[in-house]
């Protein structure tokens, strides 16, 4: 079985052994793992900053890019959703792209979802030793509703425990071009979200968004705190 | 970002005390309304949300319809109608009224909708005055504020604030128990209560099918003012509106669980004209002032009308991770937080306020809560396309408009990119953080990128 | 003429109706009032004896009032019929005794439609109500209220649902009872 994976922008450039722990997990599933050289970006950006003629134009790429792909796993909830909840709205005066959305969207995967409802497992063989706290990602939450699936990965992990925060659904202020618009309100909610992560002497954050991460990071990193961020593909790797 | 208030902002900010203040009264709100609307309280919350927006639609859609119904009805119960375009005209009407009738004193129960027009400004130089009696924004008028909250109006304030505006404005010696306090509000306001010659309220609906209004409120003032006086009138905005009373069965439901968790608050009156027949008690004569105040413009575009049918209930404010750290004051209307964000621009103008949709990540927690259903961060997301193409008629952004065609023609050229993420990393090290950088280096410490691209370590490890 | 709205969604009781009295006490007291529930009309003076004495009182002209020899107790004023003097007397009174139309027993409710019987400011200006309700008239909640009242404004001008007494949180978010209505209030409910 062939998967094809969409990194993203962010995992590419700033943290791409998310996207190296991700291939390795599948192919411990079996999976025979394929990288389309030509992708880049999925437009979020650009729709988000409110030009969606610029986000089209790059979304246009993304679906010529995966056209012929089987499955299309991707490890960041906001493109998932950017592009099976979002591409409706910036094809829907295209009716070609329009189809190939339809056509394409259904096989988009977020990586989490994709292993306990294609691959359906639960336990991928991995191993962690320590205590991390999970931070709930808006797009995953909200447009994915995904909330349990990766906990119950994460509950199978040999050694790791897993502590909630309180406020675990709150934005961690990244919000794309907000965090540049509105630094100090962006940097004041990630601040609130390290708190909640201290109270609970985790050594480490995993979520499945990596901007999310490279947000909190940012702050943890000013502050000089000794948390780590782990996208859940990265715990899900480690043996 | 242009036009925001970054300085009052960041005031805002720097204050642990209010931000204290802010994050509690908000955490708390949030908790009421969750246990209110857990499936051991409310099993059928969904489905109640769907039937709201529903019924709102269907009545935002055919409010003409339903206007002419409800002036049809309030006539037969013995009250009038008056429509009015602006503020201005609601000033008129009453003026005019008071006039007429030799009223010196109003009271006022809690209306943002009046808010919205300053209504009490616009009586102030005309003999008339205008008393607010709801506790909250009593307060507020005597210390010559705006809410910070749509249902909690003096959150921003402490009891030492409330003791120095009683002490400075009533004269009184200071109080700073929260019980004395509001024992000293209540025998100021009963007075005006037992005095006043016009009562005003506003309205949480406006019931079609009865000619009425329905006011909901915990203290009991709304319903003195409307009940002590000899005239009452009644302030709403047209999306008030909904078809039938038995709606309200939906509505009430939802508006106080929502608000603060209440399944009812403590009086929810139903007011359809002056007293009648044999009634001993009540006004002599009833005014429903409908207010439209740019409503009519927002009902004419169907992608956007939905901001109408809002409730007033606050959730919005109260889960917004954005309200929560900048709180009431900084949003430029009386209308704060998600819902303030949405419909400022469309009331106003686009580019006056718009960086207000840009105020947001986007992260959907208002749309979440909204019990009915409004699309928060879509209509957002359609704002800010319209902020970026006004922008562009004005001649206005142009270095943000090529930073994103620039974006999109790399990320449509994969080589390109490529070439462009190589050189980023080798020359991240090196570059100062500047401009927008600057801005956000000031509050973390700025992500490198890696050293070698995804693509570069997938081309190494398939070689090997 | 719009497309149909579809029916109003009413929804059923929660309870079953000989449940109404216990419900409606447990609710009503959670918010803070006091409810008795009393075997018949003579019943109701002796549960109130302690607290109306020496106190001075107005009550509505309900004909249960009556029944219950309320508005015969020499310290209640009742009777009135014209506005000033009503308004008059409910602003120096202790407290002010009521019936209720209805009563809503899920959200300990009590439902008043002003009438010749039932002025409004019996139960909003005297800083203590009192509403002797006959059991008969406990409905589930306001589903159930609004099929059996489907256009409360055909019956009267002002109708009333009370959840409680006055109350509010305006400072420092502080719960403080009896801000501008009664802050103490007490429900009679009647058997038979």
């Amino acid at each position: 079985m062939k998967v094809s994976l969409f990194v993203t922008c962010v995992v590419d450039q700033v943290f791409p052994q998310v996207g190296i722990a991700m291939a390795e997990v599948l192919e411990r599933l079996g999976y025979e793992v394929d990288f389309p050289q030509d992708q880049t970006c999925c437009g979020q950006p650009a729709f988000n900053s409110g030009y969606p003629e610029e986000a089209r134009t790059v979304a246009r790429h993304f679906l010529d890019v995966f056209r012929d792909s089987e499955y299309v796993v991707v490890p960041s909830g906001s493109c998932t959703s950017m592009i099976t909840h979002h591409y409706e709205e910036i094809f829907k005066d295209d009716s070609k792209r329009l189809e190939e959305t339809h056509r394409l969207a259904p096989r988009v995967w977020e990586f989490s979802r994709f292993l306990l409802e294609v691959a359906k497992a639960e336990d991928v063989g991995a191993r962690y030793d320590g205590v991390v706290t999970y931070h709930d990602s808006c797009h995953a939450l909200r447009e994915l509703r995904i909330k349990n699936g990766p906990r119950r990965l994460l509950a199978k992990v040999d050694g790791l425990t897993l502590r909630e925060m309180d406020a675990a659904e709150e934005c961690c202020g990244f919000g794309g071009t907000f965090s540049i618009k509105f630094p100090e309100v962006s940097g004041a909610m990630a601040r609130t979200k390290i708190d909640s992560i201290r109270k609970t002497e985790a050594s480490a954050v995993v979520s499945i968004d990596s901007s999310c991460l490279m947000q909190l990071q940012g702050v943890i990193d000013r502050l000089g705190l000794p948390i780590r961020t782990l996208h859940l593909a990265e715990v899900l790797a480690s043996r | 970002m242009t036009g925001a208030p970054s300085e009052t902002i960041k005031q805002t900010l720097d204050d642990p005390r209010l931000q204290l203040a802010i994050y509690t009264a908000s955490g708390r709100l949030m908790d009421h309304r969750a246990t209110a609307v857990s499936a051991g309280a409310l099993p059928e919350y969904q489905d109640l949300r769907t039937q709201a927006n529903l019924i709102k639609k269907h009545t935002i859609e055919n409010l003409d319809y339903y206007l002419e119904q409800l002036e049809a009805n309030v006539l037969a119960h013995g009250g009038q109608v008056i429509f009015c375009k602006d503020g201005e005209e609601v000033a008129d009407f009453v003026l005019g009224l008071a006039k007429k009738n030799d009223a010196r004193l109003i009271v006022k129960s809690k209306s943002m909708t009046s808010e919205e027009i300053h209504f009490n400004e616009r009586l102030e130089h005309h003999h008339l005055e205008a008393v607010e009696t709801d506790l909250g924004e009593y307060i507020l008028q005597l210390a010559h504020q705006r809410p910070y909250h749509i249902v909690a109006p003096a959150l921003h304030m402490t009891r030492y604030d409330v003791a120095d505006v009683f002490t400075k404005r009533l004269g009184v010696e200071k109080e700073v128990v929260p019980e004395n306090q509001t024992k000293i509000a209540r025998a100021v306001l009963r007075e005006k209560f037992l005095q006043a010659d016009i009562g005003v309220t506003g309205a949480n609906f406006l019931i079609a099918d009865s000619g009425a209004v329905v006011v909901v409120e915990n203290e009991g003032n709304a319903r003195l003012s409307s009940s002590t006086p000899k005239i009452h009138i009644a302030v709403a905005g047209i999306e008030k509106l909904i078809p039938r009373a038995q709606d309200l069965a939906v509505f009430l439901d939802l508006l106080g669980r929502s608000a603060t968790g209440q399944p009812l608050t403590v009086y929810t009156s139903f007011l359809s004209g002056p007293r009648r027949g044999e009634e001993v008690d009540g006004p002599d004569q009833f005014y429903l002032v409908l207010l439209d105040n740019g409503r009519t413009k927002l009902l004419t575009d169907p992608e956007k009308r939905q901001s109408l049918y809002c409730i007033r209930c606050g959730a919005c404010l109260n889960h917004c991770p954005v309200y929560r750290k900048i709180g009431g004051h900084n949003y430029p209307w009386v209308y704060s937080g998600p819902i303030g964000a949405i419909i400022t621009p469309q009331f106003h103008s686009i580019t006056e306020d718009g960086w207000l949709p840009f105020a947001s990540s986007l992260c959907g927690a208002c749309a979440e809560v909204c019990p009915v259903k409004i699309e928060i961060p879509k209509l957002l997301l359609k704002l800010r396309s319209e902020v970026t193409e006004a922008k562009r008629r004005q001649g206005a952004g142009g270095l943000e408009r090529l930073a994103f065609q620039m974006f999109a023609w790399v990320m449509a050229h994969p080589k390109i990119y490529l070439l462009a993420g190589r050189m980023g990393a080798l020359l991240a090290p090196l570059v100062p953080p500047v401009g927008p950088l600057k801005k956000w280096a000031s509050q973390r410490t700025l992500p490198r990128p890696a050293k070698q691209s995804f693509h570069q370590l997938w081309a190494a490890r398939k070689s090997k | 003429m719009p497309a149909p709205l579809s029916a109003p969604l009413l929804r059923g009781p929660r309870f079953n109706r000989d449940l109404y009295v216990q419900t409606f006490v447990q609710r009503f007291e959670k918010l803070g009032g006091k409810a008795f529930v009393v075997p018949d009309a003579a019943a109701a003076i002796p549960q109130l004896a302690a607290l109306l004495d020496g106190k001075r009182v107005v009550a509505s002209n309900a004909p249960f009032l009556k029944a219950c020899g309320i508005t015969g107790l020499t310290q209640v004023e009742s009777g009135f019929t014209d506005r000033d003097a009503l308004r008059d007397a409910c602003a120096a009174a202790d407290i002010g005794i009521t019936s209720a139309d209805y009563a809503l027993a899920e959200t300990g409710t009590l439902v008043m439609l002003s009438s010749r019987q039932e002025a409004r400011l019996i139960s909003l200006l005297p800083p203590v109500h009192v509403a002797i309700v006959p059991r008969s008239r406990i409905l589930a909640n306001l589903d159930e209220l609004l099929s059996v009242l489907s256009k409360p404004a055909e019956q009267s001008s002002s109708m009333v649902l009370i959840t409680g007494p006055s109350r509010t949180a305006d400072i420092e978010q502080i719960l403080v009872r009896g801000v501008h209505g009664p802050g103490e209030i007490y429900a009679v409910i009647v058997e038979n």
